[in-house]
Parts: C-alpha cells; structure tokens; sequence
C-alpha cells in the first residue's frame, strides 16, 4: 500500500506510523464530562468504507497527513497536510 | 444425525463411505424464534450449543451472512493457550481450556485438540523476569506454566536456533504445557453438527440487512431470506461488529476493525513439535498436522474490513522466522490470507447483555478469539439465558470504558493497534 505525502509523493506504507481515526476530538479540558473523555478516548466509529485518518510519514519528512482511505479497498480518495508543520511547504 | 464411533467408522468403510448423512439440515427460517444468533462463526455456533445443553432453549437461529465458518474461525493459527496474568483474562482463557480438554467427547467431533504446549521465548533478562511475574500469577491461579532457562529451551525446542551470534539471543522462556492447537474447522463443524441435533436451525446465506425495533428495543432481524423475530439477539460478527450494530442504531463502539495474515508453508516431514512464539518481535508458529508450517505476527496496524493485507507485515514476520529457524530459509510460503480482527480498544473482550434491550453483544476478540471459543459461547449463552453474566464474563461489559476498569493486558493504552 502506498501512502501519499504531500511533501515526498507516495511512499510505502512501511515509512508511516498510523495515527488512527481523524474525527475524534480532544474535549475542552475545563469542561468535558467522563462521558466525553470515554467518546474521545475509546469509542470509534470503525467505518466500513471510507475513513478519515491520520498517519505520520515518520520515514520521512516526519509531515502527519489526514487521508480518507476506503477501509474495503484500501483505495486512497483524498490526502492533505495537518499538524504543527503543515504551512510552509515547498519553501 | 449418527453418532461417530468405531462402528459406524467400520461400516461406513465396508459400504465405501457412500452413506454417511448431511452433518446438519439446510432449514427454511421460522418466523420467530426464542433466540437469535448473529454470525455463524465458532463463537456462535458454541453459544447455540450451549443455549440449547446448558440452558434448555432449543428454539434457536443462527443467522449467517455466508457459509458458517467462513470467517475467522477457519482463518487463525489455531493456537489454544490459557496464560494470561490478569485476574478476569485468567479465569476466563482456563475455563476455556477445560472445556477444550473434553470438547472432542462433548460434540462427538475429533476437534483434534492437541497439547503440544505454547513456548512463549525471553530474548532478554528482564523479558525473563516478566515472564517469571506472569508465571508466578498463572500458578496462583491453578494454570500451568513452566520458566525455562536456556538449557530447558534448548532441550525442548532443539531446532532453535540457540547461538550467541543471533540478532536476539534466547535466554529462556515461559510454557504451558497444557496449552497447543486444535484444527480451526472442526471447531465450527463440530459445534455446528452437535448444534443442529440439539435442534438449532442454521441459516446460512441469510445477512443481517436491518434490524425490527420497538421504540429503542431491538425485536428481531431483518434478513435476505425475510424477517425474522425474537426477543432475544445475540450479536457475535467479529470484525464486522461496528457495521452490524451501526444497523441497530449504535454508532460508537471501543472497536476498531484491522487486518491480520497468517501463513501456511509447503508441508514437511514432522519439525516443529511445540508452538513457539517470539523471535524478539511478535512471531508465532506450530506445525499442522498435515505437515505445513502454520504461523503468523502482527496486524497490520491499520483500520481495514479487507480480508488481504500488505508487504511489510509479511516480511517482517517471515525475517523473524529465519532468524529462530535458519533451517526454513529454502522453504516456500504455499498460501496466505487476511481475517478481520475486532480489536477493543483495551486488548480484553466484551461478552455483555446490551447496548440496547433485546441485544447482547459479543466482540472484541482482538487476534485471540480462536481460543476463547468454547468459553464465549459457554459465557454468552449463560448471559442471554439468565440476563445477567456469569461471573467469568462479569468484567467484560462495555460500562468499563466509562468506568475506567479497563482490562489492558498488555498495558499499551487505549490504541487499538497496539493489542
């Protein structure tokens, strides 16, 4: 499988670390129930088809990339930069 | 149905074993029943069997998408082990084991049940003394386990390879000598056939497209053969678990679903007389008793529902197996496939009543559910017959995320990846 990197191209899936399911979200510290904390720690949608998450090209150019991949095919259908690094690319 | 002895073998044989009967019916579903099942695979099967010789309800459906055991009971290694350290993992894998002591006997069905024990190697001291701490645990709770040194392992396994030059020495090791294989078939086979005389219906080729709801109750299922009710559903559908529930109305469950491989070489005369595991990197192996070597190692660390997975996982496991048994390095890999894991996210099942009245649920095997099989069923049937679990699954409800009495095994965090 090879993952794309907007930075270095595709790349094998060997160079990535995966960083899981892209729609959870960190609940405000001040203000989350246990309730929350267990939806953000635990609980996973696990879709069949497409899904959005996270790898790390960490083989690399270190870049963590949102990737909607098709669970079923493995299909890659989109792919964009995110983390603390994503502006400045190409510079 | 006739029973397997010496006899019918004999006159089965004399008769060219033209006449033996259909190991299980083919029945039309009912429109209601008191019990149904989803997922055809050995865990369901086994709860069927138990509902109906341990709980007395033979009004009974299990529903399945394809054919029964075409998922990850006949896709695994076919390891049966029962080591495990913490409390509630411990009692659950035992009991486990026992039934599979006497499984052959209670389905009369050769599930070839064969205690070769499971050697799970140390590549450093300190992996040595956990595996002293883990054994020390298995013996207070009346579970074999023997730590080996160096010598004892070179004895044991000698086609090792023990010298000091490998990339990771071996130092010793923890057994138990209980633990081994059995063939993954004959376990749904089995269950099935013992199943269906205690009047089971099993419905293959009918997938759960929908399910029958009363306010938030679930009252039955909505099938490519038709509709069918009952109080009672049981939801036992490994890795598609979050696709089914999703069905029910439940959206977020502590699952992810990953791909894992396994791997079967060409057949060789007998070589490897234990289950080995280790290698310094996750590795495990046995050899059937057809001859083929049978082993595997990890997932492949990302969310999939496709039943192949890739490259690097098959070279990483293949580099581990060279570097225990050198010996291999000519031999050929004959086949390989993917089964799809239902990994929780703390590494420890859930057997529970819920999470919607009229439904129990079944899941989370993570890659250990082939020998857990007897026990899930044994354990989901006494859940849906009394309402309430038995105290070996009291622990593995799906409220422990929410309570923080996670069972984490292998103390890696609430990742998936890593159970």
């Amino acid at each position: 499988m090879l993952i794309p990197c907007p930075h270095c191209g595709d790349r094998d899936v060997s160079e990535y670390s995966y960083l899981g399911d892209a729609t959870i979200k960190r609940p405000n510290q001040e203000k989350a129930n246990p309730h929350k904390w267990e939806t953000f720690v635990y609980n996973r949608q696990n879709p069949r088809g497409p899904h959005k998450e996270l790898w790390q090209h960490n083989g690399g150019c270190r870049l963590i990339v949102e990737i909607t991949r098709d669970t079923i095919s493995h299909e890659i259908l989109s792919m964009k930069a995110t983390g603390p690094h994503k502006t400045g690319l190409g510079k | 149905m006739a029973r397997f002895s010496a006899w019918a073998l004999a006159k089965n044989a004399l008769t060219g074993n033209q006449h033996w009967d259909s190991q299980w019916r083919k029945p039309e579903p009912k429109p209601a029943y008191d019990v149904i099942i989803i997922g055809g695979g050995g865990h369901g099967l086994a709860t069927a069997f138990y509902l109906a010789k341990e709980h007395g309800i033979h009004n009974v459906a299990v529903v399945e998408k394809g054919w029964i055991g075409s998922g990850n009971v006949g896709r695994n290694t076919t390891i049966v082990r029962s080591n495990y350290e913490l409390r509630p993992n411990a009692l659950f894998y035992e009991h486990s084991m026992r039934l599979w002591e006497g499984l052959s006997q209670v389905l009369n069905y050769n599930v070839m049940f064969s205690q070769r024990g499971v050697l799970n190697l140390a590549h450093s001291p300190g992996e040595l003394d956990a595996f002293a701490t883990r054994g020390n645990a298995l013996r207070l709770h009346g579970i074999d386990a023997e730590l080996l040194d160096r010598n004892e392992v070179t004895r044991f396994v000698p086609q090792l390879d023990m010298s000091a030059e490998t990339r990771f020495p071996i130092v010793g090791g923890l057994l138990q000598p209980r633990a081994g294989t059995a063939r993954h078939d004959a376990i749904a086979w089995g269950y099935a056939r013992a199943a269906d005389h205690l009047g089971i219906d099993i419905l293959e080729n009918c997938e759960v497209t929908g399910f029958l709801k009363d306010g938030d109750a679930v009252v039955g299922v909505q099938t490519t053969r038709g509709d069918i009710k009952s109080a009672k559903i049981g939801v036992a559908v490994a890795g598609n678990t979050s696709d089914v529930m999703r069905k029910a109305g439940i959206e977020n469950l502590p699952i992810e679903s990953h791909v894992l491989q396994a791997f079967v070489s060409e057949s060789l005369k007998p070589a490897v007389n234990t289950v080995v595991t280790g290698g310094g990197g996750h590795f495990y192996m046995s050899q059937s008793d057809k001859g083929g070597l049978v082993y595997g190692g990890n997932i492949d660390k990302y969310n999939s529902y496709a039943q192949r997975g890739n490259l690097p996982v098959i070279e990483d496991v293949h580099t581990l197996m060279l570097a225990l048994y050198p010996q291999f390095a000519k031999l050929r890999m004959l086949r390989h496939w993917g089964g799809i894991m239902d990994m929780s996210l703390d590494g420890s099942p859930i057997i529970t009543k819920g999470p919607l009245p009229g439904l129990y649920l079944n899941a989370g095997w993570c890659y250990g559910g082939f020998k857990a099989t007897p026990a899930s069923g044994w354990c989901f049937a006494h859940t849906i017959a009394n309402d309430a679990p038995h105290a070996l699954n009291a622990a593995f409800t799906l409220e422990r995320f929410n309570s923080g009495y996670t069972i984490d095994e292998g103390g890696a965090g609430p990742f998936a990846k890593l159970h």
